[in-house]
Parts: C-alpha cells; structure tokens; sequence
C-alpha cells in the first residue's frame, strides 16, 4: 500500500464524498417513509453503494413484488457498470491482480469510475482504494442520519446538495470534449440521445438506467467507427 | 424477508460489477474495441448529465442555471470541488430567488 496514492485517492474523491452524503441522506428518509427500519435502510446503503439501483429497489420492496423482479431490476439499471468495468479493466492493466479486481469492483460507482478514469497518472491499487473509502462512509453514514432524523435539513437545501454530482461530472466532461474533437462529438451524440430518451414519442417508458446504458453504447459505436484511434497510440 | 430483497440486490449489483473486471482481463488489442472503450466514460457521463440534471431540482429553471453555472466554470478549468460547489450554490440562490418573485 502506497501512502502517497492513498491519499492523492482520498483527497480526489472529496466532492463524491460530499455529494454521496447529501444524496442518501434523502435515500434514508424516504427508506423510512416506506416503512423500512433504520438498519435495513442503512445495511442496504452499505452493500449496495448506487443510487438509482437503490431508489429502485425501495418500490421493488415496498410493491412486495417476486425477488426474480428485484434480480432484473437491478440487472437492468446498474448495467452501466458492466460497461465501466470493461473500460476500467483495460486502465488496471497488469498492476490489478485478482483480489485487487474484486475488492476495487465494489467501489465502482459513476462517480468513482469518472475520477479512476479521468486520472492522467497509471492507475494504481492504492489510489483506486483511497478513492472507494470516503465515499462508502459518506454514503452509509449519510444514509443512516437521513433515516434517523428524517426531514431535519430543509428541503432548499436538500435540492441545491444533490446538484453537486452532476457539477462534478461538468467539470469532467468539459475539458476533455474541449481538448479532443471526438470526445466532443461523443459528449453530443450521447445527450442526443438522451433527450430522446425523455422527449421522444414513447421513449418516456424505457427505464432511466437502461436510456443511460443506450445511449453510452449508440454514441461510443458511432464515434469508434468515426474516429477509431490510431494503433500506435498507448494507453495510459 | 426483506433480508432476502437486500440478498438479492447486494448480490446482483455486484456481480454486475465484478464479472466483467474479472473475466476480461487481458489487453484488448482490436482498435474498434478500444476505441468503444475510450469513449464509454465521456458518453456516459454526458447522457446522465443531460437532460436529468434539469429534473433533479424543484424547477427546471433552477436546474438549468445550475448547469450554465457549472460549464461555466468548468470551461474556466476549475477544480472538481468549485465546479460542485458554485453549482449547488447557484441552484440555492436561484430557488431562493424564485419563491420571493
């Protein structure tokens, strides 16, 4: 373990930490509107570590429905991450044994894999876990006060603390389609489809998680065969 | 029961997670591959950007203004935690301004 990635990993993953409270602390206090107790509420915050799944699990549990619906629920809605797994892999290269691979998976969430992905050094072991911990705390422990003292923090404020993921995926997202003409095209593709998603004539019904999981795949197909990158070209 | 529905939701997340990680784990050597996998992270991140952040808020006026507010400074190349952060605050004054008018 290497103290110095450690850190550079805990300190990266601030902003994540901060937003990942403010979000589950509205996952508690609406766990425990529908009738779940605090430690479930908390027990699946800590397990589980992903906002959209976890919404969707609370209807599954509230609407009693079968497991087999909780199973493809969850299959669908967190299949971006089957997606980010792979491009992740390809930046762990050889320095991500096994047990590396399999402790390092828990922790990818769309913001962990953004700053893991977005880091201009080799990705190492130890950043990649410095990364992990602020956020699982920040996420259970956000879920647990939420649960407890439910609508304690005004709602105003609330709202302005759930933007801060998205200001974090602002900031990652621009300077890279600003630097790279394909990345800019496959940034515009992507929220093309993405609005078509919610504004297209009854494109409403597919589920946020799989318009997501669509969009990522047509854009980044579309842009691989527009600007497949050159063979020399070594990845970092 | 219940423990069962987080049984289930634990255990599915994570192999969503894991498998690929674990299966494939060799150098992909085919340009198209790669080049797919190059743009995964940007496309994602850019289709969960937009249009939800504009329904992430109470209004969609105050959504948007968060995002401008946030391009802004990410085209300044401002680090991660400012560009959160005068997002959030732009959304709080905008909201606040909206229910004084």
């Amino acid at each position: 373990m290497h103290k110095k990635e450690f850190s550079a990993g805990l300190i990266a993953s601030l902003p994540v930490f901060i937003g990942y409270f403010s979000v589950s602390f509205g996952f508690g206090t609406m766990a425990v509107s529908l009738g779940i107790s605090v430690f479930e509420a908390t027990l699946i915050s800590f397990t589980n570590l992903t906002s959209a799944g976890q919404f969707a699990g609370l209807t599954v549990i509230s609407e009693a429905a079968l497991l087999f619906d909780m199973f493809l629920t969850q299959l669908i809605i967190n299949s971006r991450y089957a997606l980010m797994s792979l491009a992740l892999g390809q930046k762990m290269g050889d320095r991500f044994g096994l047990g590396a691979r399999l402790a390092s998976s828990f922790v990818i969430t769309d913001e962990i894999f953004a700053l893991a992905m977005a880091r201009p050094d080799p990705l190492t072991v130890s950043y990649m876990l410095g990364l992990g911990v602020l956020p699982i705390i920040g996420w259970t422990a956000g879920t647990f006060l939420g649960a407890l003292v439910g609508s304690i923090l005004p709602a105003s404020l609330a709202t302005a603390l759930g933007v801060a993921l998205y200001g974090m995926f602002v900031a990652i997202v621009v300077p890279q389609a600003l630097k790279s003409r394909p990345l800019l095209w496959v940034s515009l593709l992507a929220i093309f489809f993405s609005c078509l998603f919610q504004w297209g004539p009854g494109l409403k019904e597919v589920s946020s998680g799989l318009s997501i999981v669509i969009s990522t795949v047509l854009a980044s197909v579309i842009c691989a065969f527009m600007f497949p990158i050159s063979d020399e070209e070594v990845e970092a | 029961m219940i423990y069962a529905y987080i049984a289930v939701m634990a255990i599915t997340t994570y192999l969503v997670r894991a498998l690929p990680l674990t299966i494939f784990r060799g150098k992909i050597t085919n340009k198209y591959i790669r080049s797919f996998l190059k743009y995964v992270p940007c496309a994602c991140l850019s289709a969960m950007i937009f249009p939800s952040i504009l329904f992430a808020t109470n209004h969609i006026i105050s959504g948007a203004v968060g995002l401008l507010v946030a391009i802004l400074f990410a085209l300044r190349n401002k680090s991660l935690v400012i560009v959160a952060a005068s997002s959030c605050v732009a959304v709080y004054v905008t909201e606040l301004l909206m229910t004084l008018i």
